[in-house]
């Protein structure tokens, strides 16, 4: 076999046992489920006369901004899963078996890429369970083609690898399990100063850049513009420029963390 | 000679200003056992850490398996299985599910990895818990199941670090079997160790590693004839006759108390023969004759210890002209 196969091979026997933890022991991941789905329910259910009321005019009724609120949930909701990654990944180096790894004649990157790999995949699990929470209470996308799905689709899978990357890196920068957990919050807080809940015109003017350009709110909007047909701009080019420099940001920052000697 | 398993030569290894190894070298022949033996502290895990791969050295020429360390770290790894001294097996998944993720990143086959795994459960006595979470397993399973996960691949050379520690006796011993029987396979295992006896036990060679550098080297009845403390012990219950051995024999110490005599010797046959013969002639008969052999003990504190440091290894006696004292006995009662 080729060194690309046999590192493909190593890559899969990891991704398999990352996805062996979350099928044995769910309730991590659960857990971090409840945060974007409660926040979508309280939104909705409880502020959303209020919130729509304040959009637009004030002639929105819920269901309007059940559609504005939902495409910003399902990317939080990718912010919270990742925290995930980052405990795990923190909880994971603290133990022999990657000691064990590393004596190994394996291919040394299989260990995070494993790690990576299963987190996005249960992102895309999440966004799959919380979308499935949004249509329940009424979310209809308006006029989205199966091309605008299909790149909606590959939007969350790309945002999902960037953040999952740096919870990566912050995972094994992290001492242990808590300090991870604690490191990671931002990506769960930064949806809240994004175009999640309330438009960015609606904000303090000097706040405004910072909501405008940290990396929730293009990829908020692009979304939008997929599944309800508002408009997207230059937020597409963003969101993509975005998910790819944090990829490769946390994955510059990870594998040198994993190569360096443990202590 | 026989070609060499492990080679070190003026391995070096500080943390911040704290010197680790303090250039030490080791050579390991194939086929047998090294043990690594030392105080906590002494350097022993960062000299395993170090020649499995884990830790960069800061100095030395390195070899395992006949590969430089430095240059081709991964042809070492394919040699060389590592049971480190804190359990490496995965406590979330079981025992099984541990063994055939090991078949998969040796790249066994489906059905060699099932067979691998069915024979390494069987051989540890680990297949009633084979489906159990390995987080589950007491101490001794974990390291039975540690050990059967470094053999998966059929390395030729074992690190064990400490493999022992935290064992009870039973499963202590049980560990020594596995031990042995992995060198009647030919394999090479270098085995780090506080317990003087399982060095003892198990160990061709033992170094004594003090504070980053080797204080002594050769087998277990080498490093004993190091260090004086060999001694005859004659007990009495007759008073009278504890008394008149006290004059009949020379350079003895008292204990008055107990009507115990010592007598250095160094336990060979002639010297025996000699006190014997002079117990015999003053017509003294002792209730019981003990010989005692310096053990490991005797050796690990006087070369530990720091300030009473045995000089070199030029002193080491010469093998010849000895009688059949093995060093395997610490106490031979009549």
């Amino acid at each position: 076999m080729s060194t690309l196969s046999l590192a493909a091979r190593d890559c899969s026997t990891m991704l398999r046992r990352n996805l062996l933890h979350a099928r044995r022991y769910p309730s991590l991941t659960l857990n971090l489920l409840l945060t974007p789905v409660m926040l979508l329910l309280l939104f909705v259910y409880i502020f959303g006369d209020v919130m729509s009321a304040g959009m637009g005019g004030g002639g929105a009724d819920r269901s309007e901004y059940i559609a504005y609120v939902v495409p910003g949930i399902l990317l939080m909701t990718i912010g919270s899963t990742v925290i995930g990654a980052a405990v795990s990944v923190s909880t994971d180096m603290s133990e022999g078996i990657i000691a064990r790894f590393r004596t190994m004649a394996i291919y040394r990157g299989s260990v995070l890429i494993g790690h990576v790999v299963g987190s996005v995949l249960q992102s895309i699990a999440s966004v799959v369970l919380v979308g499935a929470v949004a249509v329940a209470i009424g979310f209809r996308s308006t006029d989205a083609t199966a091309l605008e799905w299909l790149a909606a689709f590959g939007l969350l899978s790309l945002f999902a690898l960037a953040l999952t990357w740096i919870a990566v890196g912050m995972g094994m920068a992290s001492p242990n399990a808590e300090a991870a957990s604690n490191s990671a919050m931002p990506l769960i807080l930064l949806p809240l100063i994004s175009s999640a809940f309330t438009p960015i015109e609606a904000m303090p003017g000097w706040f405004q850049p910072i909501a405008q350009y940290q990396p929730f709110t293009p990829a908020i909007e692009t979304l939008r513009g997929l599944l309800l047909g508002t408009e997207i701009g230059y937020n597409g080019w963003l969101a993509v420029a975005w998910s790819i420099a944090l990829a490769a940001l946390g994955y510059r920052w990870s594998t040198a963390s994993f190569h360096r000697d443990p202590k | 000679m026989t070609n060499l398993a492990i080679a070190a030569n003026g391995l070096r290894k500080s943390y911040g200003d704290k010197t680790v190894l303090d250039g030490i070298d080791l050579a390991v022949p194939e086929g047998t056992v090294f043990s690594l033996l030392g105080p906590n502290g002494a350097g022993k895990t960062t000299a395993v850490k170090i020649l499995s791969t884990l830790v960069t050295p800061d100095a030395g020429d390195l070899r395992v398996a006949g590969h430089d360390l430095a240059t081709h770290p991964q042809a070492v790894r394919a040699a060389i299985g590592v049971t480190g001294q804190f359990s490496a097996v995965d406590g979330l998944i079981t025992g099984e599910e541990n063994m055939l993720l090991l078949a998969d990143l040796h790249r066994l086959s489906r059905r060699e990895g099932r067979r691998v795994t069915a024979e390494l459960l069987e051989r540890f006595d680990l297949v009633e818990a084979a489906s159990k979470p390995a987080a589950t397993y007491s101490g001794g399973m974990k390291r039975r199941l540690d050990i059967a996960m470094t053999l998966v691949g059929n390395p030729r050379i074992i690190f064990l670090d400490e493999p022992t520690t935290g064992l009870d006796p039973r499963s202590r011993h049980n560990m020594w079997q596995i031990i042995r029987e992995l060198v009647s396979d030919g394999v090479t295992v270098f085995l780090t160790t506080q317990y003087l006896e399982e060095a003892d036990q198990l160990a061709d060679r033992i170094a004594v590693l003090d504070d980053g550098r080797i204080a002594a080297e050769g087998t277990a009845a080498e490093l004993k004839r190091l260090i004086p403390g060999g001694h005859v012990r004659l007990r009495f219950t007759d008073p009278a006759a504890y008394r008149s051995a006290t004059l009949a024999l020379p350079r003895v110490t008292r204990d008055d108390e107990a009507l115990t005599l010592q007598i250095p010797s160094d336990g060979s046959q002639r010297e025996l023969r000699s006190l014997l013969d002079r117990l015999e002639s003053a017509g003294i008969e002792a209730d019981e004759l003990t010989v005692h052999t310096p053990d490991l003990d005797d050796v690990f504190f006087a070369l530990t210890g720091g300030s009473t440091r045995i000089p070199e290894q030029t002193d080491r006696p010469d093998r010849t002209g000895r009688t059949g004292q093995t060093g395997q006995t610490k106490e031979n009662v009549r």
